[in-house]
């Protein structure tokens, strides 16, 4: 009778190779990540509530909204900086969220990777765009010599 | 030895309308089984099973009945068969439950009854997974006493408020219930798992242990708590009532304490 070979319980090599942990990572991104989401979350709440009520319950509301309003809000440093504040954090706090969704769902290596490439291009055009917008709006284009309807606008 | 062993008649008088003492209600249920055996077919496929049982019995003892007196391929894990081995953990319609400790009649006996495998592990036969990944999550957090001082003459003394710290994790029996209810374990079986951290928890806030940083640096991984993402199944599913979300949590923020 032959003796039979019976492999040990503990031995690593015995795990399916889907289960094994490639490449440990000992940074701290995911904790920053975390904390992160936790700590934008606060600032966008006081953010976004904030915006919604000077633009539409302060003075006269909705009504108030249009073009020449917002020229105004963006003529003030202070709602440059609440905008491109609420802008990144919004877009970085969305950005993460979508990541870890990606992370949670996407089965393959391959798919993972290409789903978060197309996310931080996205985002990254988004966020570029919006601060370039913020920075360099100008409320009386002129475009080849002749200005723009508006009517707001200095003569 | 032909000799008749009767049953002693009875020293109480019963009226007849109280009927045989011990007499249980029986009802019947379908259980629904869901079988695996990669010998036979690479398909999984459900089978139902048609019992009388009694009110009071548990799922496990439905299986029992299965394999004992209907089919004696039907495949399961038990030991004790009374929650304390953590052996027969599975999927009972739609959560993860100890068969031993679920009774019959606490389910929905009008409808069949479904028995799954526990998720998220490779299953190996009918109800049987491969564990091997789950511990070998276990044995990362180093799930032991580390402990640098001098080798003290009797035992190492705590007292009841540092005892108190951690008692809610020391009642883990290594069931994976909550392992394989997490959403997170089921899409790659990357992440560490409640269990893990359950178990890191028990030492990461014992005073007499004093290698928590090291379990703190192994749980920041990437695959580490963070990945966690507070859906509650695990403690929803824990047999024992840990509250493993809330351990979670507690692991996060002494890592979070030690870094800032």
């Amino acid at each position: 009778m032959t003796a039979t070979q019976i492999p040990s319980p503990r031995s690593g090599s015995t795990i399916a190779p889907q289960y094994r942990r490639t490449g440990s990572s000992r940074g701290n991104f995911e904790m920053l990540a975390w904390l992160f989401m936790r700590l934008s979350g606060v600032v966008l709440v006081v953010l976004i509530f904030g915006h919604l009520f000077v633009n539409l319950l302060v003075g006269e509301g909705i009504h108030a909204i249009d073009f020449g309003f917002v020229a105004g809000k963006w003529a003030d440093p202070f709602w440059q900086f609440w905008d491109l504040a609420m802008l990144w954090l919004a877009m970085l706090h969305g950005t993460n969220g979508v990541r870890t969704i990606i992370n949670d769902y996407a089965e393959k290596d391959a798919t993972r990777f290409w789903l978060k490439m197309v996310l931080y291009a996205a985002a990254a055009v988004i966020i570029i765009l919006g601060t370039l917008v913020i920075f360099t709006f100008n409320p009386c284009p002129v475009v080849d010599g002749v200005q723009l309807p508006g009517g707001f606008c200095p003569a | 030895m032909s000799a008749e062993l009767a049953e002693p008649a009875s020293k109480i008088e019963l009226p007849a309308h109280v009927g045989g003492g011990g007499e249980i209600p029986t009802f019947d249920i379908t259980l629904r089984v869901r079988r695996y055996d990669p010998e036979v077919s690479e398909e999984a496929r459900w089978d139902d099973f048609k019992l009388t049982m009694y009110g009071t019995d548990r799922v496990l003892d439905a299986l029992h009945k299965i394999k004992w007196e209907v089919d004696g391929s039907v495949s399961f894990r038990r030991s004790c068969a009374h929650g304390v081995c953590g052996s027969d953990a599975m999927r009972i319609n739609g959560r993860n439950r100890l068969a031993c400790k679920t009774l019959l009649k606490d389910l929905d006996t009008t409808k069949p009854i479904t028995v799954e495998p526990i998720k998220g592990l490779p299953v190996e036969k009918d109800l049987i997974v491969d564990m091997e990944p789950f511990f070998q999550s276990f044995r990362e957090v180093m799930p032991f006493l580390i402990n640098r001082g001098h080798e003290p003459t009797k035992e190492r003394l705590q007292s009841a408020e540092d005892r108190e710290r951690f008692d809610d994790t020391t009642k883990c029996i290594l069931c994976a219930a909550c392992t394989s209810s997490c959403p997170v374990f089921w899409t790659d079986g990357q992440y560490f798992g409640p269990a893990a951290i359950v178990n890191a928890h028990r030492f990461i806030f014992d005073s007499r242990d004093d290698a928590g940083d090291m379990r703190l640096e192994i749980l920041n991984d990437k695959e580490g708590v963070w990945r966690c993402r507070t859906t509650f199944n695990c403690s929803e599913a824990c047999p024992r009532g840990i509250q493993v979300t809330q351990a979670i949590a507690e692991v996060k923020q002494a890592i979070l304490a030690r870094k800032i």
